[in-house]
């Protein structure tokens, strides 16, 4: 084995299982194995843990137990909004246009051009700030009666930014039109409300908030019709077929009461961090740019773009160095090109190829930003020597 | 760690640089892998045969199963930009480009070798199969192989001395058998490797539809001519040609024909029987020679044309542009511009070498037995 050690930065990539997350997970791996369907001893059992956790994901949503629709993980959650909200409405009006933006995470970006290139939907992509935001009029303007379902991430995986969420849902919401937002990276770093919030949709994932990974939710408010994409047996209130997956849906509830629970105290720590790790980054690395909004961003994400340096390069050099970070796309297998968000930003080739995204979490301590601060200069250096070779 | 300093293997997912990798570990080094991501054209960009998803997930296997950090390297710019111009480039001056060499000089041994010592590495290896000499005080020498059916010193005369102080090849002492065996012992896995000669980059296809695509006026038809100036025929593009080709000509004649050359300012490719395919001279480009300086004057060298070629005796002169005379004790067939002459002591030091520019003079016709012993 690699069992090379090294301080982890990449909470926005996953975050480690939490412990009361995993004892919770346990029985349901073990004795307690029975199908929430089940007449029985051991369905009833099963099936009282599913709706506990049903409740706990609802109340910290602020929302009722019927409106948590239990998936497999964020990218179905993403799909089944969609493909489902899309369907749902071309079939009631015959509505067929989608909004969404250039920032989306493949999820939504995939499905919505699979929607437009298979089931003639017409897609539009709302124009965004150079921070990859979306103003509410641009929305507002964009609007059609034919609209079938308007999708905005809400705090993007690559930058960080936040959409101005609720003032978008609010528009929607007085024409009646169907609101879906991706908040997976929202779920471990805002509190959730989705009364304020108003939105119809909204996605979450379990292990970017400390539970396991194969298991998500789509918040599917009372009254929003989807149709079922995955179809078979009438589980999860007909909106999504399947046996549930009953262990890592406990283990998720857990996670995130432990998550909301302690969410203000995190983002106060959390930010403080990635406003200095922002600031010395600036100051100490010459060309290097924040990328996303300076003040409206994630309390855990600083993200960066350094001139001339081959950011995978960077990213090999810093996990060598013992730091484990991202580009903020997935870059494992040595992608050339730039994200298609810096392309959305307007960054160039030489500038969008060095992006580098730090990201902060529960385990985090101060001493791991100072290590991480004092050895980031020389390696951008070390990468930009490269360039030049 | 007790370390004999930090060494990045190139791996490839193939047997040799897996077996490499844990025969340097084994050998008490600090190991981390490297593979490459190379081009091919797009929409094919998955089907470059070197960095296939197969190939890069068995080298991912490996690489987690003797322990190492593994980081795939994306090169695919880099690599257009020099090995694809270079084929390109190559055939559109009429030669018949190695660009293997190309890919070794400044892909393997230079864009990821930067890489390697960027990360603080010592040394980067590969599962060549050659031989290299460390003596305190002098430069590291370059040998062939002890299998002789794999050694691959042609392709690696491309190494100058500053890439040969940083470089290992733990195979080099190893016949292909026993490193099949090291692997069985091990349990590596690696791809069913069909040994395929074809360039990675066409990604199955035929080179000369490539050349096509990326160099239409090398497919641009001319004459056939002999070597008189008569009219043979017609070709359909210099580039579909090889030095030594006889099939496909689409002549009727007494005697075989084969191709002697390409006139690339004619676009005229000159055809003539087989004892006319004889030349016992060749001028090369810049030499690279290993131990960094040109021999004052000429000397004896056993003489390397092509990669599957045997050696010929022959005296190299060194010219002060940098570049040498070749001249065989016997003549030799298919001189092909492109590929290049490798100059070999007896003992099988790679000395220098540099790409055939062409024939210094016609050779003397009519020594059909000697020709024969050379093919």
């Amino acid at each position: 084995m690699n069992t090379q050690r090294s301080i982890y930065l990449d909470y926005a990539a996953t975050a480690p299982l939490l412990p009361e997350a995993r004892e919770a997970m346990q029985p349901f791996l073990e004795a307690e194995f029975g199908n929430p369907s089940s007449v029985h001893g051991h369905g009833q059992r099963a099936e009282a843990a599913l709706e506990s956790a049903r409740e706990t994901m609802a109340r910290h949503l602020n929302a009722s137990p019927r409106e948590v629709v239990f998936t497999s993980g964020a990218t179905e959650s993403d799909n089944l909004a969609l493909r489902g909200a899309a369907w749902a409405a071309y079939r009631q009006s015959g509505a067929r246009h989608i909004l969404t933006t250039p920032v989306e995470h493949d999820a939504v970006s995939q499905t919505a051009e699979q929607l437009a290139a298979l089931h003639d939907f017409e897609l539009e992509y709302l124009p965004v700030d150079e921070y990859g935001r979306v103003a509410p009029a641009d929305l507002a303007a964009r609007l059609r009666p034919d609209t079938a379902l308007v999708s905005v991430i809400y705090a993007n995986n690559e930058i960080g930014t936040l959409n101005p969420i609720a003032e978008l849902a609010a528009i929607c919401r007085e024409r009646g039109l169907t609101f879906h937002t991706d908040a997976v990276q929202a779920g471990a770093h805002l509190a959730l409300d989705m009364q304020t919030l108003g939105v119809d949709l909204l996605t979450l994932g379990a292990h970017k908030f400390g539970g396991p990974k194969g298991v998500g939710i789509l918040y599917v408010r009372e009254g929003v019709e989807i149709i079922a994409t995955q179809t078979g047996g009438g589980h999860e209130g007909g909106q999504r077929a399947g046996t549930p997956n009953v262990a890592y849906i406990v283990g998720m509830a857990k996670a995130f009461d432990i998550t909301q629970a302690e969410i203000h105290q995190s983002i106060n720590r959390l930010s403080d961090w990635r406003d200095k790790i922002i600031e010395r980054v600036l100051d100490s690395i010459p060309d290097a740019k924040l990328t996303g909004h300076p003040r409206e961003r994630l309390a855990n994400h600083a993200s960066f773009v350094f001139k001339g340096v081959d950011g995978n390069a960077l990213l090999m050099l810093l996990d060598a160095a013992g730091f484990a970070c991202s580009s903020g796309s997935a870059c494992k297998t040595g992608d050339p090109e730039p994200s298609e968000v810096l392309n959305a930003l307007g960054f160039s080739h030489e500038w969008g190829l060095g992006s580098l995204r730090v990201t902060l979490g529960q385990q985090t301590t101060s001493d791991e930003i100072d290590a991480f601060l004092n050895t980031l200069p020389d390696l951008v250096d070390r990468c930009r020597a490269l360039e030049v070779a | 760690m007790t370390s004999k300093g930090h060494v990045v293997v190139a791996m490839s997912g193939g047997v040799d640089s897996s077996v490499a990798a844990a025969l340097l570990q084994r050998q008490g080094y600090q190991v981390s892998g490297m593979m490459l991501r190379l081009w091919s054209e797009p929409g094919r960009e998955m089907s470059n045969r070197c960095c296939t998803p197969e190939a890069m997930g068995i080298a991912r296997r490996v690489a987690g199963q003797i322990g190492i950090p593994f980081y795939a390297v994306n090169a695919q710019d880099t690599f257009r930009d020099t090995v694809v111009e270079y084929f390109l480039d190559g055939y559109a001056q009429g030669g018949t480009p190695n660009p293997c060499l190309a890919c070794n000089r400044h892909i393997r041994w230079e864009f990821l070798l930067n890489r390697a010592l960027a990360l603080g590495a010592d040394f980067m290896a590969t599962g060549h199969y050659v031989r290299l000499v460390r003596e305190e005080n002098q430069p590291v020498r370059l040998y062939e192989a002890v299998d002789q059916h794999k050694d691959q010193s042609y392709v690696l005369h491309v190494l100058e001395q500053a890439q040969l102080q940083h470089a290992l090849f733990p195979l080099g002492d190893l016949t292909k058998d026993e490193v099949r065996a090291i692997a069985a012992e091990l349990d590596l896995p690696a791809a069913q490797s069909k040994e395929s000669q074809d360039l990675c980059f066409l990604a199955g296809q035929d080179y000369r539809d490539f050349l096509d695509r990326y160099s239409p006026q090398a497919g641009s038809p001319g004459p056939i001519l002999d070597r008189t100036g008569r009219q043979m025929g017609q070709h359909d593009g210099l580039a579909h040609y090889t030095i030594g080709q006889r099939k496909g000509l689409g002549i009727a004649a007494p005697e075989p024909l084969y191709v002697l050359e390409k006139d690339i300012a004619r676009n005229a490719l000159i055809i003539g029987t087989r004892a006319e395919l004889g030349r016992d001279t060749l001028v090369t480009g810049p030499v690279i020679w290993q131990s960094c300086q040109a021999p004052s004057a000429p000397f004896a060298a056993q003489v390397k044309i092509r990669y599957s070629a045997r050696k010929a005796a022959a005296t190299v002169t060194p010219l002060p542009d940098g570049s040498s005379e070749v001249a065989f004790d016997e003549p030799q067939r298919d001189i092909t511009p492109g590929q290049a002459a490798v100059f070999y002591n007896l003992e099988g030091e790679v000395l220098g070498g540099g790409l055939i520019q062409g024939e210094a003079a016609p050779a003397p016709a009519a020594r059909e037995s000697l020709i024969q012993i050379a093919v």
